[in-house]
């Protein structure tokens, strides 16, 4: 190598193992599974998704999981046009912070749209399930927008 | 650990305990002027530092600025091939992608005249025998393996010589220096 040739290598950084849930987690996972969405209880009503053990803002341990709707609004997106090499989507989609009905706290998820001109703060959204889940936030494969029937 | 409740439509069903998330990140690293500097000369078997422009803490490896003060860095200093162990690790079960013999151990190798240090293995020293304010030695790779590649030391082994004292070893050793300057 000439001595002012500019240095480069590849690197990887990886981290391939299994980690384990925690109770909380754990549950919410188990949720997904079976095509149920659980987020948890703070003192004060709130209910938190996705759940954490520990309230943060409070820091109180918190241990009541509850059911919240498989619909919500877009609380704020943005458009991938070109996903990248290890994304879970291959196509154009949005990726969204999504409050479902019953929870206080948005979710990130992708917006599975036909094009950035569908996304619209507040568009109401739902979960598309895949068919074969097995206890992992990619059982769902995406929120698709909908009309609500009775306005 | 706080007794979880869930919603009931979840009795009896088996929960998950574990998750792969794997993360993976593929870059071409180029390193900045401090590092290129530091990898030539390294594949020349030296080790160098940066000397810091605001009051003269050598770090080493040289990342071209003092973290403290963001001041710009453009001294290098070379640095021995000894130093002492200022912290360290004994690893005892197998982590994904380092297949190292087990145990082994990690250290934070402070090298004669450094400020900072930085990771790398100790062998040739049981673990049970490893401690801080160790002297130890770089053992390199054959010289026709060396390359420009932070691999050129395979780890660090014991010197024999007498250990330096707990209170000067590793990131203490700044604050008894700076000590000693003072009452100077």
């Amino acid at each position: 190598m000439e001595s002012n040739e500019r240095l480069s290598a590849p690197l990887v950084l990886e981290y391939p193992f299994r980690r384990t849930t925690g109770p909380v987690i754990g549950a919410f996972l188990t949720g997904l599974r079976e095509k149920i969405v659980l987020g948890i209880k703070r003192q004060d009503g709130t209910v938190l998704v996705p759940p954490t053990e520990y309230d943060p803002e409070t820091s109180e341990t918190l241990t009541e999981m509850v059911e919240v709707a498989q619909q919500g609004e877009v609380i704020t997106w943005t458009w991938v046009q070109e996903p990248r090499p290890q994304s879970p989507w291959d196509s154009p989609h949005a990726l969204a912070m999504i409050k479902l009905e019953g929870a206080d706290t948005p979710l990130f998820h992708a917006v599975l749209a036909e094009g950035p001109e569908v996304l619209e703060v507040g568009m109401k959204v739902r979960i598309k399930w895949r068919e074969v889940t097995e206890g992992h936030i990619k059982d769902i494969e995406g929120f698709v927008p909908f009309e609500e029937s009775n306005g | 650990m706080a007794e979880i409740s869930v919603p009931s439509s979840l009795d009896g069903v088996e929960p998950v305990q574990s998750v792969r998330t794997p993360i993976r990140m593929e870059y071409i690293f180029t390193p900045g002027v401090a590092a290129q500097t530091y990898l030539r000369e390294f594949g020349n078997k030296k080790i160098l530092g940066n000397v810091s422009p605001v009051d003269g803490a050598v770090l080493v490896p040289p990342r071209g600025a003092d973290p403290r003060h963001g001041a710009l860095c453009d001294e290098f200093v070379e640095m021995p091939h000894t130093g002492h162990v200022g912290s360290f690790c004994v690893t005892n079960v197998p982590i994904p992608g380092r297949d190292l013999e087990l145990p082994y151990i990690s250290a934070w190798i402070f090298l004669d005249g450094a400020d900072i240090g930085f990771l790398n293995l100790v062998a040739e020293c049981p673990p049970e025998e490893c401690r801080i304010g160790m002297r130890v030695e770089a053992v390199w790779k054959p010289d026709d393996e060396i390359g420009m590649t932070a691999e050129n030391i395979l780890y660090w082994k014991p010197t024999g010589e007498p250990d330096i004292p707990f209170e000067a070893a590793g990131v203490r050793g700044w604050h008894v220096r700076r000590k000693g300057e003072a009452d100077a």
